[in-house]
């Protein structure tokens, strides 16, 4: 029953306006052209005008209104220089905004047509055009070498006592893989994936490196130490989301990537920070994989170094609670034959 | 459709079929060319004249039509989808009645559902009314009428180029019907998702009839393209040297070439998918375990796709908004009563942005696992792209600058597009910054950009190109102030609707959700949500009252008493009110001068066709 009011009320506004409009031009035959014109470029100069006065405060608004629910505050080590590349570059391209639409809308408004003007003949100024091509190529080569320099700061190489997390994008949820006490992944092999056996990565558990793996359902991080994740995905592309830490990389199948950071707020700070008691934070699929796209969701804890080391030490590998003594298990006892 | 009265009586010359031929008051055929064109044109039949036609404004026309049928069921596909991002815990029972229970049970639409709307809105949207409903209109209409042809260089290969655009809307129309509906893997159709049938509901049939729908699209965009190229570079009517075109031409030629060059490696990129989703190969496909099975592809590239498909996408968007540059720049000249600001470097820019266009594309893939090297390269071209476009914007301002504004509803239209090109060009500085797009991909902010920036500033630039040549097309007005409710309605929703996405990206909402309140993080936009929708269906509801307008004064509007109702300069307001096949009456007119000549000396406007008079000196 609403959606046919709904449905009413918008056809009936429609005949309203059209109704208007055949007066309106009725009218405006009549009054003759030259003064129809002047009345609607007076109006119409006006809106303009209007519209550039409200749609900035209202901009303003909004951005005061929104604030706190814009740019999280950064836990990332690199996360303060993607900041303030940020800010620059608000800066920069804000104030052009205010000039060219200020311009934009004050033109419409202060050279809206009158019968009797006319326009001024200037079809070109050289000088002008190379000025306000050389400005904006400056400005521009200035966001390219800040960016380009924090690029290359947050790309170079993980260092050498990073901890290294592997992530595993699948339809519609996250594998993520510690490598345990050995500091050694377990090789692990597609072919041997088996979602029925629950060997989800394909792990190889004749490799003595698998037996310590761990497979926890949350990512915890340790507190100002550096972290790389080995990114993949097993059947098409995910993205490894983490917009607290300024984290994006894809998961390729096939293609293995990955991207390291060192996070800087404990998980217990930020619930200080943001008065929000309920704060996590969280790793969200950022590219379409599916109907499950907007599901793929894994808590990450940032802890003190004694939360971690106490987490870790809870930590049961894989291979024990899931493997050993399974079908899977490559040391297990060959079972009798049925008798 | 309007009907010209005078194209089978009296005509002194009679145009016969092609380019070069006509036959004089005499009888004579004169000839330029060989002689293989023999019938007359006068004696159309309903067939040949509305249905296979190869008359361009015809075409044209054929363009703008189904361009606009496209631009409603994109745009409703955008409001149902809206609709569960805005009221995701509401249940609307027409939705079920609508689309049935397998893709809206219970009044609520599925993430399936969900993400074949998404997919054939971005489609429908950038290809079939972006690209084929404004450059095939317009390039169609208006070259052979602002240069001074008759008509395109080769007329059949024209009409074929539209009857390939309405072959591949045929096919992508009956792919929503299959059982398990369209294609549903992003309008990007990334592999593995697009290169597996079994990935997703929409990536069987549906995706096998998307691959063929773009295929049939790039062969008419194609042919388009080509007869644009040639018809500008060689029908031009004497005095017409390339220093006095329009911009609009400037902006067709450039686009054309783009379009050329691009659109094959599209096509070759959907072969490969063709051939991994068939044929076992595997270009795109390596190491996949998907439901219970681990495929043999093995040594396939995913991210080959993605070049491929990006070394269209990024001269696509210039394709889509370069069409809408020469539009507004004419639009606005001849409605500011003075010259387009540096015609000259308006043309450099665009020649500029179309080279740039080519080697920017890898900004779509920072966050692949690119090579960093390889992505601060495209940094730079990227962020590089910037300047000419600020300088077009200057230029336009500059424009305004001192004239004499009469607002039309098409100048209203593109001044709106250059406030949009401002607000959603600038946004692209962030995300063409590889650190900062570490950020933004993928997220809202990205949505938010492309829309402002492409989606609706060239609609702006299509609306202003519609309400001004209208006259032209139809031989009435459209009514004025349904023309300024349009506009109003669509400026202001527009910018409701799409500046608030960029908070939600910042935020780190990402596209493509169903759903946002599965996370902690951004749970908190419901409200912000609702607003956004409500927004999106008062703009759609503005649209219809453009499609009223149009449509009804094709039949009821004002009718055009004058042959230049916008007292511009450029030549196709020296043809008829209503012109016939092969445009003028007679010879076609001589150029003089360029299209900009307003307040020149004093004098309001003055044609290209008027002749210089003593000591004048020529500009351009």
């Amino acid at each position: 029953m609403t959606t046919f009011l709904v449905f009413l009320a918008v056809f009936l506004l429609g005949m309203v306006i059209f109704q208007i409009s055949r007066v309106n031009e009725q009218v405006s035959v009549l009054k003759g052209e030259e003064k129809a014109h002047d009345e609607t470029d007076n109006l119409s100069g006006r809106m303009f005008l209007w519209f550039g006065i409200i749609g900035m405060a209202a901009l303003f608004w909004s951005v005061w209104k929104f604030k706190g629910y814009l740019l999280p505050e950064a836990a990332s080590e690199h996360g303060h220089w993607v900041d303030s590349m940020f800010n620059v570059t608000l800066i920069l391209t804000g104030i052009v905004f205010l000039i060219t639409q200020a311009a934009l809308f004050w033109f419409a408004y202060k050279y809206r047509g009158k019968t009797g003007n006319i326009g001024y003949y200037y079809p070109e100024n050289n000088k002008v055009e190379m000025i306000w091509t050389i400005i904006p190529a400056i400005v521009l080569t200035c966001l390219v070498v800040i960016g380009l320099y924090n690029w290359f700061k947050i790309m170079r190489p993980a260092p050498a006592d990073a901890r290294q997390v592997e992530i595993t994008g699948t339809q519609w949820y996250w594998i993520v893989r510690y490598p345990g006490a050995d500091g050694k992944f377990g090789k692990k092999e597609f072919n041997l994936i088996s979602d029925d056996n629950g060997n989800k990565l394909g792990e190889d558990f004749t490799d003595p490196n698998s037996k310590d793996d761990i497979y926890p359902s949350e990512m915890h991080l340790e507190v100002n130490k550096p972290v790389q994740l080995q990114i993949n995905a097993r059947d098409v592309i995910h993205d490894v989301g983490l917009p607290h830490f300024r984290i994006k990389m894809d998961a390729v199948p096939g293609i293995p990537t990955h991207i390291w950071f060192t996070p800087t707020i404990t998980t217990d700070d930020m619930k200080v920070k943001t008065g929000d008691p309920d704060f996590v934070y969280e790793l969200a699929c950022d590219q379409l994989c599916g109907a499950g796209h907007s599901a793929m969701r894994f808590v990450v804890v940032v802890d003190t170094h004694e939360e971690y080391e106490a987490w870790l030490a809870k930590q049961k590998s894989f291979y024990e609670s899931m493997v050993k003594g399974s079908p899977m298990d490559p040391d297990a006892p060959k079972k009798m034959a049925a008798k | 459709m309007h009907t010209p009265d005078e194209v089978t009586t009296n005509k002194p010359k009679q145009y016969l079929g092609d380019s070069v031929h006509f036959q004089d008051s005499q009888g004579e055929i004169h000839d330029h060319g060989h002689h293989h064109h023999e019938e007359t044109h006068d004696d159309f039949n309903f067939v040949t004249k509305y249905i296979f036609s190869q008359d361009h404004k015809m075409i044209a026309k054929q363009f703008l039509v189904t361009g606009i049928f496209w631009a409603i069921v994109g745009g409703l596909l955008s409001v149902i989808f809206r609709l569960q991002l805005g009221f995701p815990d509401t249940h609307f029972p027409i939705l079920t009645a609508a689309f049935g229970n397998k893709w809206a049970p219970d009044g609520q639409i599925t993430p399936d559902f969900y993400n074949m709307l998404t997919t054939m809105h971005g489609t429908i949207l950038v290809f079939f009314v972006l690209t084929a409903g404004l450059s095939g209109t317009f390039s169609n209409f208006l070259i052979p009428l602002q240069v001074g042809a008759r008509d395109m260089a080769a007329p059949f290969l024209n009409m074929l180029s539209y009857w390939f655009f309405f072959a591949a809307s045929v096919v992508m129309l009956i792919s929503f019907f299959v059982p398990n509906g369209a294609s549903d893997v992003g309008w990007t159709a990334y592999p593995p998702l697009s290169g597996l049938r079994q990935s997703s509901e929409g990536s069987g049939l549906g995706t096998d009839m998307w691959i063929t729908g773009i295929a049939l699209f790039i062969f008419s965009a194609i042919l388009g393209g080509l007869n644009y190229i040639t018809t500008i570079l060689n029908l031009r009517t004497k005095g017409m040297s390339m220093a006095k075109m329009p911009l609009t031409i400037w902006a067709f030629l450039i686009t054309a070439i783009l379009g050329l060059l691009s659109f094959p490696v599209l096509l070759g990129a959907a072969v490969l998918l063709i051939f991994d989703r068939g044929f076992g190969t595997s270009f795109y496909l390596s190491d996949i375990y998907i439901k219970g099975t681990a495929l043999p592809n093995h040594g396939g590239s995913a991210i080959l796709y993605q070049h491929l498909f990006w070394f269209l996408g990024h001269p696509e968007v210039y394709i889509i908004i370069l069409p809408a540059f020469g539009l507004v720049s004419e639009v606005m000249a001849t409605n500011a009563r003075k010259p387009i600001f540096g015609y000259k470097a308006m043309i450099l820019s665009m020649l500029a942005i179309a080279v740039l266009a080519f080697v920017v594309w890898a900004h779509h893939m920072f966050v692949t696992g690119l090579n960093p090297l390889i992505g601060s390269v495209f940094v730079f071209l990227t962020l590089l792209v910037a300047v000419p476009s600020a300088i077009k914007v200057f230029n336009w301002l500059a424009t305004l600058w001192r004239g004499n504004l009469r607002f039309t509803p098409g100048m209203m239209f593109a001044i709106g597009f250059v406030s949009l090109f401002i607000s959603g060009g600038l946004t692209g500085i962030f995300l063409g910054n590889s650190a900062l797009d570490l950020h933004l991909h993928d997220s809202y902010f990205v949505i938010a950009h492309f829309h402002i920036v492409m989606g609706v500033s060239a609609f702006f630039g299509m609306f202003a190109g519609v309400y001004h040549w209208y006259p032209k097309m139809f031989a009435r007005h459209m009514n004025n102030t349904m023309g300024y409710v349009h506009f109003w309605l669509t400026l202001i929703g527009a910018y409701l609707i799409f500046w608030p996405m960029h908070y939600e990206g910042l935020s780190g909402l990402p596209r493509r959700y169903f759903i946002h309140s599965n996370f902690h993080s951004f749970n908190h936009y419901g409200p912000l949500n609702e607003f956004i929708t409500i927004a999106a269906i008062m703009v759609f509801c503005a649209q219809l009252l453009f499609v009223f307008n149009f449509f009804y004064s094709m039949y009821k509007g004002r009718k055009l008493t004058e042959q230049n109702p916008w007292k511009s300069n450029s030549i196709e307001w020296t043809t008829p009110i209503v012109p016939g096949h092969g445009n003028w009456d007679g010879d076609i007119p001589t150029v003089y001068r360029w299209p900009y000549d307003y307040g020149k000396n004093g004098i309001d406007f003055q044609p290209q066709t008027t002749p210089l008079r003593e000591g004048e000196t020529i500009h351009g």
